[in-house]
């Protein structure tokens, strides 16, 4: 088949034209997703914000599924695939594996995902994303699920395929860049991830036309967050890898030790998968055993991949500043760090935001005693919107603002408005969390259409200040709104009206990316030193709150009823 | 050299470890340990740790144990459906049935003595959220949960259900009493 390769004038990336024409088709579907997943946010937090109460309770609930798929699901995962086209083809400058079956895939997802919404906005499907089973949905709704995943398969195939081509091309000598390798993590996750929706949703949707009679309520739920909490463990290792990528062209910074990154990654292959057990500690049925040591990713191996991650990538950054000569004090490499980059800001609020909010209240719920104060609480929302939503919402925007004229080839319109919107998007939802929970430390349920129980004979009357965290809930979240709103309004834009910028120079055949000559650093076996020092007092700040609240917690359980 | 290329020297695995990376990864893979050990220890000397104990159950069967305890300690009646409040004697075992969209009967137990209590769903999944204390336990249907309580404060709690079960979901919440 023939292929051009263009060489990007600004980023000196290759891009290879099928690939670079599926990236673009993809990530536009995301955003799109996005944007539907936005407007429907609007209906959830207007509704939960008690003095508002907006939507009424089957229109909440239907908004509240389609929100949670088109952006769980839908946003996400559309622009993961043209994240892993580009660590393939891109950054192993080779050209894609089977573009025929790469738009077959697209199209799948594409069919699935409007299927899907079709059935929810046609109501009768106002399930939740979860599905659990004997609640039933249209066949329709689980059919579009099912083809969206067949699609996402084909893509990582796609991917791995891409792989084996740069390898047989030799586009590159040795190892994959660290980037590609993260980026492998989360296909193979993917793959793993996608079955397992594929085992429970295809019974499910038998069920839905009456070809099965019954799923065991509990074997669902195993089954369905192998697949449902599996799918965000691909966010992590994605946006993680976004971070190494962005560290990288943002300041030109290596990895500190390949060694370490890598290994952290495959911690994630290994121990991510054991995660399912965080939806089922407050279940029946499952053994302690099995809960404990599943919970806990066996001894909190993937914790200890994240902390590491979370210690390296600013550790990498800090270390090429340093270099620049930004060595005054701990933090003068922080201070002079491109602030006004979104790209930059954007991954460094999405870095903090994921520790400090989603890290450490994920190891709260993860707990399996600790589990019992929070299951279902509308603290598990506020966990959930710090991972996927500042970790990998915002990641992804930010690697936006580097690929509109890298990818899109177009300048960036309204920069100033661009510059503002991962702080305002990043910390409106850092605010959105905290409170979410705040609240949810007070009991208040999630997926809970009135907190006022309008209608029931014996109502429970909250305190006064979860009434005030969940009025806090709804400000939170639409200052978190008007910031992905000017994130749509600063892409499309920009793809619109934006000028037009130079393609670049194109060539039938790839070039080769060339060896890198040896560090000096290689070298020598043993310790570099102790480069990182400032990155070395946050992970300390980082681990003293961790401590503190993991102890807090336990406090607060002690002094329950005694359960046995 | 950069996270985009690959690496310079082909075996990735020789790259050396700088100081502030190892010593980060040794003290976290210490709070890791502790935080395992944590839970393990908890279900050792900690008085809060879930029951596992469960059973295979159908809504037939599960409606003639929770009829029976009902018949024999019911001591009231409340609002308008005349939910019967039901006060078991100390280390019996209770019922506690959940189903679209009410938790059904009323519980009244007594401080400091311990209950084994029986729950399950009749229908959907749903939740069993004890409020204020903020206690929170899935309830599933087909499973019969045996969960052991010591209530530690007097007072009137609720149950709040946090499973979504449909559309009158917000009206699923009930009483309990301690004395």
């Amino acid at each position: 088949m023939t292929t051009t390769y263009r060489t990007c004038p600004r980023s000196g990336l290759q891009f290879e034209s099928q690939a670079e024409k599926l990236m673009i088709a993809n990530a536009v579907t995301a955003v799109v997703f996005l944007l539907i997943g936005g407007i429907l946010a609007i209906g959830v937090v207007l509704t939960r914000w008690p003095a508002i109460h907006w939507l009424a309770a089957d229109t909440f609930y239907q908004v509240l599924t389609a929100h949670g798929i088109d952006m769980l699901i839908f946003w996400i995962i559309f622009f993961e695939v043209a994240i892993l086209y580009f660590c393939a083809s891109t950054l192993l400058r080779c050209r894609i594996a089977a573009p025929n079956f790469a738009w077959a895939a697209f199209a799948l997802m594409l069919i699935g995902a409007v299927m899907n919404n079709v059935a929810v906005f046609q109501g009768g499907s106002s399930v939740m994303m979860t599905s659990y089973v004997p609640m039933m949905a249209a066949p329709s709704f689980y059919a579009g699920l099912i083809l969206f995943a067949v699609g996402a398969l084909i893509a990582c195939f796609v991917f791995f395929g891409t792989l084996v081509i740069a390898k047989r091309d030799k586009t590159y000598q040795g190892s994959v860049p660290l980037v590609t390798f993260g980026a492998i993590t989360a296909a193979i996750i993917a793959v793993f991830t996608i079955t397992s929706g594929a085992i429970i949703l295809i019974p499910t949707f038998l069920m839905s036309i009456g070809w099965v009679k019954e799923i065991d309520a509990l074997v669902y739920r195993t089954i369905w967050w192998a697949f449902g909490h599996s799918s965000q463990q691909i966010n992590v290792a994605a946006h993680i890898s976004v971070w190494y990528l962005v560290a990288a062209v943002a300041f030109g910074a290596k990895p500190m030790s390949e060694r370490v990154s890598r290994v952290a990654f495959l911690l994630y292959i290994l121990f991510l998968q054991l995660a399912s057990a965080h939806h089922l500690l407050a279940d029946p049925g499952l053994s302690t055993a099995w809960k404990v040591v599943n919970t806990s990713y066996f001894m909190y191996f993937a914790v200890l991949a994240s902390m590491i991650h979370g210690l390296t990538i600013p550790g990498a950054m800090e270390v090429s500043q340093r270099q620049k000569g930004y060595t005054k004090g701990l933090f003068e490499w922080l201070r002079k760090a491109p602030w006004s980059n979104p790209t930059f800001s954007g991954v460094f609020i999405s870095l903090i935001g994921f520790g400090f909010l989603g890290g450490i209240s994920g190891v709260m719920m993860g707990t399996e005693q600790l589990n019992m104060i929070i299951h279902n609480t509308i603290y598990v929302p506020g966990h959930f919107h710090a991972t996927v939503v500042i970790g990998t919402t915002l990641t992804f925007m930010a690697l936006t603002y580097y690929l509109i004229p890298v990818l899109f080839r177009r300048e960036m319109i309204l920069p100033k408005l661009a510059m503002w919107q991962p702080y305002l998007f990043g910390f409106s939802m850092y605010f959105f969390c905290l409170v979410m929970m705040g609240a949810g430390t007070l009991g208040v349920s999630r997926r809970h259409w009135d907190m006022a129980f309008n209608g029931a004979a014996l109502a429970y009357e909250w305190p006064g200040a979860a009434y005030l965290l969940m009025a806090l809930v709804g400000i939170g979240g639409i200052a978190a709104i008007a910031g992905g709103a000017i994130y749509i309004v600063v892409t499309v834009g920009s793809l619109l009206l934006g000028k037009r910028l130079d393609s670049g120079v194109t060539n039938p055949s790839f070039t080769a990316i060339p060896r890198t000559a040896p560090s000096l650093a290689v070298q020598t076996t043993g310790s570099m030193g102790f480069a990182a020092p400032g990155t070395f007092m946050l992970a300390m700040v980082f681990l003293l709150a961790f401590i503190l609240y993991y102890f807090i917690n336990w406090k607060y359980l002690s002094t329950l009823w005694g359960l046995s | 050299m950069s996270a985009i290329l690959p690496p310079a020297e082909r075996l990735w695995i020789r790259h050396p470890i700088d100081r502030v990376e190892g010593t980060w990864i040794a003290i976290a893979l210490v709070w890791c340990l502790v935080m395992f050990a944590m839970m393990v220890g908890w279900h050792v000397w900690g008085k809060q740790n879930l029951s596992t104990e469960t059973y295979r159950t159908t809504p037939e069967k599960f409606s003639a144990k929770t009829q029976a305890m009902v018949d024999k300690y019911t001591v009231r009646t409340e609002t308008a459906d005349k939910i019967p409040v039901v006060a078991p004697p100390p280390g019996s075992d209770v019922y506690l049935i959940a189903r679209l969209w009410n938790f059904w009967p009323i519980l009244e137990l007594e401080k400091g003595q311990t209950y084994r209590l029986h729950l399950t769903a009749m229908d959907y999944n749903h939740g069993f959220s004890l409020q204020p204390a903020n206690i929170n336990i899935q309830v599933v249907p087909g499973f019969e949960h045996v969960v052991t309580v010591t209530p530690n404060q007097a007072g009137t709690y609720s149950v709040v259900c946090n499973e979504y079960c449909g559309i009158n979901h917000h009206t699923m919440v009930s009483r309990l009493y301690v004395k």
